[in-house]
């Protein structure tokens, strides 16, 4: 009878289940056996750790690869398919849809985890052995746990037997797009990036080497992480502003402050990075702030992860999953803390620097950087607190995380200007006042004429906004144009490190100067419209031409053709819509824009009214691509500065007996 | 006390107190800059001063929403079952507001007892019940329950509470 009953079953999804079964014995593998081969110092135990993180890597993209296809073919016995697609999905997004909810999301966090494994076994060469057996050993740690919990508590692969739905649920149209196909696996790069640079740390701390050499190895890995936090960030919030269809591009919302933070956090910490190689300053600090950086990856984990933001007497109720990334957030944290309390006092940085420095200024960066991630971890996890008190229902607005964050990144800005032309060491304010004197005099000008070009009234917020762009701009400018001696066919000569810095402080300079201008001068305007009206925003008409259907894959439309006219020019067509999406019968806005560098049109449908009329939204958006355009940059800059040869000349072709006695010791 | 001691005491409790204004200043300005959930219930027994931004949230009654002739005015009214507020707004409804779903608007109260709301919200799934209005739906249940001496729980609340369980998604 059963067999009867299961017999058009696939084995399928038994295999991805197998596969993840697989992965989670080798990470335990992974773990003890290099760990224990260095503590023994044996040499074979140590090697094993490379395979193994090979075969760890291989069985979790299995699983992965499994888990797409019963996506696929649409194998509606697992329940994680039946409730997050539907046969009528187009494919990409039934792709997709395996990081579109909570098991799904969490598979492909512990497979890439099990990708940067892979890439530290292959680019780690130069690492002696016995650092590199405890890096992969501790990421098979972390490995252990992760994939222990999707098992325990949210495994994928589960299935709905034995009444196997006929049709799946849909996945949520918000997602249906193509933001969501590479957003999380982006991010989720940048958060498990960190767990390398964190390992790198704990390793160094075990073996006692806390070199220039170890922030040399740590450097490109903690930039690698950066840049897919940095591309990742940038994705969700340009995601946000076209599917969400109001136009907003930062929401202060907890999920997005839970990547802002470890993005703060991880760019301390290249900094930090920097001087603990060249100068051998800053050790422990770096080393904490590696530690941080992972920790706040983890807590964005489980806040968006645990139920916790959706409501703390969810959580309570059904405490499973929360508790166990609670409990790996601790192990990790408290773990780490204890090895650094232990360690960390015998570390001594040594060097001396002067108030006026390059150490000083990055000092300041850094301090800077964290007080902005501590007030955002703290406007994040205020209301939870109140909530778990029972104190009430609270939300702390956007305004309060502005006033906050604005001033910080302002004086960031500032410092940002001056310490990448100052000394290390030490540096005389005549010399800086020289190379910098006269981005300093022309910065305020620019800032000043800029508002009055635009709207021919100041405005306090602008003028600080562009000046302390236009001042980091030529700040970097000047910098180069003083590196290759006034001659610009030498800037590809420059180190690439050097160019890629300048390139991601200009980078900032342009997201600064994306939202200041977005801030201040978007206009908007919510309008009730019907065929042949015309509505004018600024210097531009939109006419409502007509209005129709339209029938997708999965969803029909109501659709709008608005003609745009800047004064009288006809520049462009918009085609807003409003789907409903038959699977679920639930309702999405998609907005139109028109794209050009320095403003955005943006519009979209709000609700029907009676006689054919529609509530329309309309915006205009000066500088939008810039706030995006900026992070563009960064993550060049970060991807130049990374692939400098520096970090390719191999150091030490074997492990040197004395590095072994020393780390054995 | 060794001198050296002695400096590093100092630097450290410069430390603890500079770390110690800066969390009660941060903590200050939140303090002023959080907005507390109200459920109609307590709107109507008068709790909520006027003028002051709050967020209020519940089932848009079915049948109240009135939409202006010529722009985009509307006035609705939201209930946890027990009682209901009136909450006037200019501009576009999120997708998914309807009679009968759970919304939370974020305005002030005017001296007329109406929400004057700048933000309305509906979160972009229709099985999604904000969670502070499905507390305070429930919270109003419970207190009608217990008025009621449990015996003759009025219907309506009933019917409330049953729609809010269909549509929990947790």
């Amino acid at each position: 009878m059963l067999t009867e009953a299961y017999g058009a079953l696939s084995s399928i999804p038994e295999f991805g289940q197998l596969a993840l079964i697989m992965a989670f014995v080798v990470a335990v593998f992974q773990t003890v056996v290099p760990l224990w081969g260095v503590h023994r110092n044996n040499t074979l135990m140590m090697a094993y750790a490379r395979p193994l993180a090979a075969a760890q890597a291989l069985f979790l993209l299995v699983s992965l690869v499994v888990l797409a296809w019963c996506f696929v073919v649409d194998d509606f016995s697992v329940t994680y398919v039946a409730t997050n697609s539907n046969s009528a999905l187009p494919t990409p997004f039934k792709i997709s849809a395996v990081w579109g909810a909570h098991e799904g999301s969490l598979l492909l966090w512990v497979a890439l985890l099990g990708c940067w494994g892979v890439a530290v076994a292959l680019f780690s060469r130069s690492l002696p052995l016995d650092m590199l057996a405890r890096v992969l050993g501790i990421m098979g740690l972390i490995s252990t746990g992760f994939i222990l919990f999707t098992l325990e508590t949210s495994n994928p692969f589960a299935r709905t037997l034995p009444s196997v739905p006929s049709e799946g649920g849909d996945l949520n149209p918000l997602l249906q797009d193509f933001g969501l196909i590479v957003h999380p696996p982006t991010l989720y790069m940048g958060y498990v990036g960190l767990s390398v640079v964190f390992s790198f740390a704990v390793a160094a701390l075990l073996g006692g080497r806390l070199d220039a050499a170890w922030a040399r190895w740590s450097r490109p890995w903690t930039t690698a992480a950066w840049i897919f936090l940095t591309i990742g960030i940038a994705l969700g919030s340009w995601w946000a502003y076209y599917e969400l269809g109001w136009g907003g591009w930062w929401f202060w919302d907890p999920v997005e402050n839970a990547s802002l933070m470890p993005w703060l956090v991880a760019t301390a910490l290249m900094h930090s990075l920097a001087v603990t190689e060249k100068r051998g300053l800053f050790k422990s600090w770096t080393v904490l702030l590696a530690i941080i950086a992972f920790s706040l990856s983890l807590l964005g984990t489980f806040l968006v992860r645990s139920g916790v933001l959706t409501s703390v007497h969810a959580f309570a109720s059904d405490p499973e999953r929360g508790v166990f990334v609670l409990a790996l957030l601790g192990i990790c944290v408290g773990g780490s803390l204890l090895i650094y309390a232990l360690k960390a006092p015998t570390v001594a940085s040594v060097g001396r620097y002067d108030w006026l420095s390059r150490e000083s200024f990055l000092l300041m960066n850094n301090l800077l950087l964290l007080v902005a991630a501590f007030a955002i971890l703290l406007g994040t996890l205020y209301p939870l607190l109140i909530d778990f008190l029972g104190m009430g229902k609270i939300s702390v607005g956007a305004s309060w995380f502005n006033v906050m964050f604005v001033p910080v990144s302002v004086m960031l800005t500032l410092i940002i200007g001056i310490g990448a032309v100052s000394r290390w060491k030490t540096d005389q304010t005549k010399r800086l006042g020289r190379e910098l004197g006269l981005a300093a005099v022309a910065a305020p000008v620019l800032g000043i004429a800029t508002p009055l070009i635009v709207s021919g009234e100041l405005n306090g917020q602008v003028i600080l906004g562009i000046g302390i762009a236009s001042w980091l701009i030529l700040a970097s400018l000047l910098d180069v144009w003083k590196k290759c001696r006034g001659q610009l066919q030498r800037i590809p000569s420059l180190s690439l490190s050097f160019n890629g810095m300048i390139l991601a402080h200009i980078g900032v300079a342009v997201t600064v100067v994306g939202v200041t201008m977005v801030a201040n001068y978007s206009q908007e305007e919510s309008v009730r419209m019907s065929v042949g009206d015309s509505h004018t925003l600024g210097d531009y008409r939109f006419e409502f031409v007509e209005a129709g259907q339209i029938r997708g894959p999965n969803y029909h439309a109501d659709a709008i053709r608005f003609r745009v006219y800047d004064n009288d020019r006809l520049i462009g067509e918009l085609m807003p819509e409003k789907r409903r999406y038959t699977a679920r019968g639930s309702v999405m806005t998609e907005a139109a824009i028109d794209v050009t560098l320095f403003r955005d049109l943006y519009v979209s449908m709000g609700e029907p009214l009676e006689n054919g009329a529609w509530g329309m939204r309309i915006q205009v958006k000066p500088f939008m691509r810039w706030v995006w355009l900026g992070t563009i940059f960064m993550a060049l800059g970060g991807l130049m500065a990374m692939f400098d040869k520096r970090y390719r000349q191999p150091r030490r072709s074997a492990p040197s007996p004395s590095a072994i006695a020393e780390a054995t010791a | 006390m060794h001198p050296q001691r002695k400096k590093r005491l100092k630097l450290i409790l410069f430390l603890v107190i500079g770390f110690g204004v800066a969390v009660g200043l941060l903590m200050y300005s939140l303090s002023q800059n959080i907005n507390l959930f109200q459920t109609p219930t307590q709107i109507a027994n008068g709790e909520v001063p006027v003028g002051r931004t709050i967020r209020a949230g519940g089932l848009v009654v079915d049948g109240s929403v009135q939409r202006d002739e010529e722009g985009l005015a509307v006035t609705f009214q939201v209930t946890d079952g027990a009682a209901t507020v009136p909450i006037h707004y200019e501009g576009i409804l999120p997708d998914l507001f309807r009679e009968g779903q759970g919304i939370v608007a974020l305005g002030k109260l005017d001296e007329h007892g109406v929400i004057q709301a700048s933000e309305v919200l509906a979160k972009h799934d229709e099985n999604y019940m904000p969670p502070e209005v499905q507390d305070a739906l429930e919270q109003a249940h419970e207190d009608g329950k217990q008025a009621m001496q449990g015996a003759s729980a009025t219907s309506s609340s009933y019917s409330i509470s049953e729609s809010i369980k269909n549509d929990g998604a947790y």
